[in-house]
């Protein structure tokens, strides 16, 4: 038993009990692990709050996000060039077929075309995805530009550049492309089965995870209760509101891009195809008009720099928005299947879980993607036996891969359901079922691996639960009231097994101004704003004295991407720790200046002073500037300026597919968000009335930005869970039009009401827990949950329409009616 | 299509500007006249990021030709700004109170906002959220917008109050 202190963003700290579960003695078989292994209680969080800071911690809005409330901010498709060209992709119309010819003379008979290129024209047309960094998926390479054979409606084939867009596009128009239509598969569990038309030759499964600890079926054999389950979710679509886009030339001989890109380091990849040594090839990623994982694989690059490559010219490339929503990738719809069982009392002991992702033509991240989705598939329950099998599944659909949240925010519709149902099966309370089994720092997870910081997770339940207020009375009689909640935890940081690293660049200048250079991608969520703060808060350097500079490998120090939540902890870890190194140069130069002990120099306000108090014999207790500093600096031959690179932790074991256990995530971020919604028994209209989300982010960097994750998050989970919904028909997307793919607009669902947690214990800079993925992933189970409680029975399948509410409702009438267990006849009919 | 020349009343400032008939507006302000923060988002008069003010009111650019607004008044986002680019209150609200992540949405919503502002002295919340219901904003929730367009209301009110006093 321990007490645990956190502290409220917006009041003094408050205890919070965190007894553990009770650690019951095995009630199922001796030889199957129990409920909690006999281990002494551990203590979540420690008795200490985040202590207060100077500039971190503080709502500050500066850098970039300046520049985009005037409106001068240049994005991807904002920059012009003299002679510059303009771009246009022809694709694939047939989802399955055979290229029989491709004729581009009419395109290029018109006058101002400048560049036609198709897949004779590529040095190297193949990609080769290795997602799961060797651990097992299928290798099938992807050509840049389809030549014999296409997977996917939407596939690219020939590229154009041309002295106007229409002119591209009416060249484009012009192209003829003769198919041979082929058999295809559209459905994952169809193209399991053995007759399935082959995808790729070397077979239908690109990737089957397996993560076994202790023994499910004999513990599901001795379960007191088992629940079983199966869920759906659906295609769904990125949306961001700046389409794929860049602008591409040839610079000293290096084909240069300026994308809006997640991943500048895609350069090498691009070099590969146009098979240039790497050096001969730059990115820069312009501030990215959002981002949410579907600019994290190459978008336009391969074929702006083909463009280039092949024109010599100036090249723009902006996909249309129909185009975007055509052929972009998806997020991958899963099948999953749960057998969850637990003692009377409401202990798990054995979850077995069954995924399926459907991960379309190519392989893009599904590898990953599915592995993320097996090691999260028990959520935040300590569960002593655990089979889990999660499969990608190649189709003629859409190619799926990252999405926010990755794998991890699918399966949370699948383990909050089961919860809820464990609680109703048991008559307990939904809450006390969640605290008997929530992990607990110390405690093992499905994968073998130890959890070494704070679980919070209970204390972000009691917060968003308190949010929610009173319960709204029904606005007519034929409308219910519910509501539901969903906890959560989704991994920050990359798969360890990658090894993953960021550097950052500080130089302190002669006139006191910082410089920080690393190569981060920005989405717009702070990722370079924070590093700012970061090194203010070190260097006391006022925020409007440093430049941030990002994203460029020609010029910036290698930061990884920004995805997995990732950038905050490894990037935000490099800037603390240049800065904390570039101080612990120069601190002795201002020790010597002011006349006092090293420890007693202080950075504060673009100075250094001493910290004694005057009287105490400081030798200049008005400090120096920090401009002065650095030019004694100089004169001393001390070096203001610091590359530091950041390694996570490097002391893991790898994961061993073998055997389903090894080392998977850094660290986890741990959240829950609480609804109330009404539904309408006629219509089948849903209406959210209020909704709540507390998430542990260790220490908020900038509580303003951390909000707004969670805000953006979670409405981005509302539109999945409710709205929301790329509709397929054999491997043909039914409608290409935005007007068609509905994204919640500002009057579609309610305020969200923010709680943060901030336990102290996180892996990033100053124990912060990255925040970007963790807030979609509540939003599902939440508002199943919550339309359970009100109608009494359970969606299962996302989205949650009006059409499949009624038929909810309408299922249960006639189970009702036929007398069996279903729930009684609602009073309304 | 025979090119022509047509003169935009931008910001307060006349351009001239020589454009096919089938040129949309924000290609026109985009392209030509190197109006950045009016943006492409999809071409369809959805999403609302190609939103200027046309006369004061609202439009979506994409859906009109630069040859129909000849003389009429053109208010891009950059318009708002004062002396020495010194932010509008409205755009300094976005900026504080965190209305703006990824900035993509950013024109459209504040000149939406703005253009409410100047109709409405004090609309409801529920006012300002049927309002924004052509701008999508896929980063923040809304919700920090609202608080945004509601803090510059009530600093305007106050400002006025204190004026009458």
């Amino acid at each position: 038993m321990s007490d645990t202190t956190l502290v409220s963003r917006v009041g003094a700290p408050v205890v919070v009990p965190q007894a553990p579960p009770g650690r019951e003695p095995d009630v199922t078989a001796p030889q199957v692990p129990s409920p909690r292994d006999d281990k002494p209680p551990v203590i979540d969080t420690p008795a200490s709050a985040v202590a207060p800071m100077h500039v971190v911690g503080r709502p500050l809005a500066h850098h970039d996000f300046i520049d985009k409330v005037k409106g001068s901010i240049t994005y991807a498709a904002d920059w012009e060039l003299p002679g510059m060209l303009y771009a246009r992709i022809v694709r694939a119309t047939v989802p399955s077929g055979r290229i029989v010819s491709v004729d581009t003379d009419k395109a290029r008979s018109i006058r101002g075309v400048a560049a036609i290129v198709t897949a004779e024209d590529v040095p190297s047309n193949q990609l080769v995805e290795r997602a799961s960094g060797g651990l097992g998926e299928l290798l099938v390479a992807m050509p840049v530009l389809a030549h014999d054979r296409v997977r996917f409606a939407g596939e690219p084939i020939v590229l154009i550049a041309a002295e106007t867009q229409q002119i591209a596009d009416d060249a484009a128009e012009l192209v003829q492309i003769e198919y041979e239509e082929l058999p295809g598969v559209f459905d994952p569990e169809a193209a399991l089965l053995a007759d399935a038309p082959l995808v790729h030759d070397e077979g239908n499964v690109l990737v089957s995870w397996h993560i076994q600890r202790g023994d499910a079926q004999a513990a599901l054999e001795g379960a007191d209760v088992v629940i079983e389950g199966e869920y759906r979710t659906q295609h769904v679509e990125h949306a961001y509101l700046e389409p794929e886009a860049g602008v591409g030339w040839i610079e000293n001989d290096v084909i240069t891009l300026r994308v809006s890109t997640q991943i500048i380091e895609h350069a090498t990849e691009i070099a590969e195809i146009l098979a240039l040594p790497a050096n001969k090839v730059r990115v820069i990623a312009a501030y990215m008009g959002g981002g949410f994982g579907g600019k994290e694989d190459m978008t336009v690059e391969p074929y702006l720099a083909l463009l280039v490559w092949k024109s010599r010219r100036p090249v723009r490339m902006i996909w249309n928005r129909q185009e975007s929503v055509l052929a972009s990738t998806k997020r991958h719809p899963f099948v999953m299947r749960y057998k969850t069982g637990a003692t009377k009392d409401g202990h798990i002991v054995a979850q077995d879980v069954d995924i399926i992702g459907d991960a379309g033509a190519y392989p893009f991240l599904s590898a990953r993607i599915m592995f993320a989705g097996a090691a999260l598939s028990c959520g935040p329950y300590f569960t002593p036996n655990v089979a889990v099998r999660s499969r990608a599944v190649f189709t003629n659909n859409v190619p799926t891969s990252a999405f926010r949240g990755f794998g991890a925010m699918q399966v949370t519709l699948g383990y909050e359901s089961q919860m809820d149902r464990l609680a109703e099966t048991l008559g307990m309370d939904k809450v006390e079922v969640r605290r008997r089994n929530f992990l607990h720092k110390g405690d093992l997870i499905p994968t073998g691996e130890t959890l070494d910081t704070a679980v919070a997770v209970e204390e972000t339940l009691r917060r968003a639960l308190a949010r929610l207020g009173d319960k709204s009375v029904p606005s007519g009689p034929l409308k219910r009231v519910g509501r539901g909640f969903g906890c959560n935890m989704q991994p920050y940081g990359r798969t360890i097994w990658f090894r993953d690293r960021s550097s950052a660049w500080l130089s302190l200048q002669a006139d006191g101004t910082l410089l920080i250079r690393s190569g981060v991608t920005d989405f717009g969520a702070g990722q370079a704003a924070s590093l700012c703060q970061i090194a203010a808060e070190i260097l006391g350097v006022p925020l409007e004295r440093i430049s941030v500079y990002i994203g460029d490998t020609a010029l910036t120090p290698p930061a990884g991407g920004t995805f997995a939540t990732r950038q905050l902890y490894m990037s935000g870890n490099a800037v603390m720790k240049a800065a904390l190194s570039l101080r612990e140069r120069i601190v002795p130069v201002a020790a010597d200046a002011l006349g006092c002990a090293v420890a007693d120099v202080e950075f504060e306000d673009g100075r250094v002073i001493p910290a004694t108090s005057p009287g105490e014999g400081a030798g200049n207790p008005e400090g120096i500037s920090l401009g002065e500093l650095v030019r004694l600096c100089e004169a001393r031959s001390v070096d203001p300026t610091v590359l530091f690179v950041f390694h996570a932790e490097a002391n893991h074991r790898g994961f061993d597919p073998a055997t389903g256990q090894g080392g998977s995530f850094p660290d986890y971020t741990y959240g829950t968000h609480a609804a109330e919604v009404e539904v309408d028994l006629e219509t089948g209209e849903v209406q959210v009335l209020k909704y709540a989300a507390c998430h542990d982010v260790g220490r908020a960097i900038n509580p303003l930005r951390v909000e707004g994750q969670i805000q953006g998050g979670a409405m981005q989970g509302l539109g999945y869970a409710l709205m929301e919904e790329i509709v397929l028909d054999e491997g043909r997307i039914a409608s290409s039009l935005f007007a068609n793919y509905l994204i919640p607009t500002s009057d579609d669902m309610p305020d969200v009401m923010v709680d943060i947690v901030e336990s102290g214990e996180g892996k990033g800079p100053m124990n912060a827990r990255g925040i970007g993925e963790p807030p979609i992933g509540n939003s599902a189970p939440t508002i199943a949950n919550a339309i359970a409680d009100a109608i009494g029975c359970r969606p299962t399948r996302l989205p949650i329409t009006p059409e499949r509410v009624l038929d909810l409702i309408e299922a249960a009438n006639s189970k009702a009616a036929l007398g069996s267990t279903g729930r009684p006849d609602p009073a309304w009919r | 299509m025979t090119p022509q020349q047509v003169t935009l009343r931008v910001n307060g400032v006349l351009r001239d500007v020589l454009v096919a008939p089938s040129d949309t507006l924000l290609d026109v302000l985009h392209d030509r006249l190197g109006l950045k923060d009016v943006r492409y988002g999809c071409g369809e008069g959805v999403c609302g990021t190609c939103t200027v003010l046309l006369d004061g009111d609202p439009v979506s650019s994409c859906l009109m030709y630069a040859v129909q607004v000849e003389e009429r008044e053109i208010v891009t986002l950059l318009g708002l700004l004062g002396e020495d680019e010194a932010l509008h209150p409205l755009q300094e609200a976005f900026l504080r109170l965190g209305g703006s992540q990824c900035g993509f949405c950013t024109p459209g919503v504040i000149l939406t906002a703005y253009s409410l502002a100047e109709r409405t002295p004090r609309p409801s919340r529920d006012q300002i959220r049927y309002e924004l219901g052509g701008s999508l904003c896929r980063c923040t929730g809304y919700t920090k917008i609202f608080d945004a367009i509601e803090s510059y209301l009530e600093d305007r009110a106050c400002i006025e109050e204190q004026a009458l006093n």
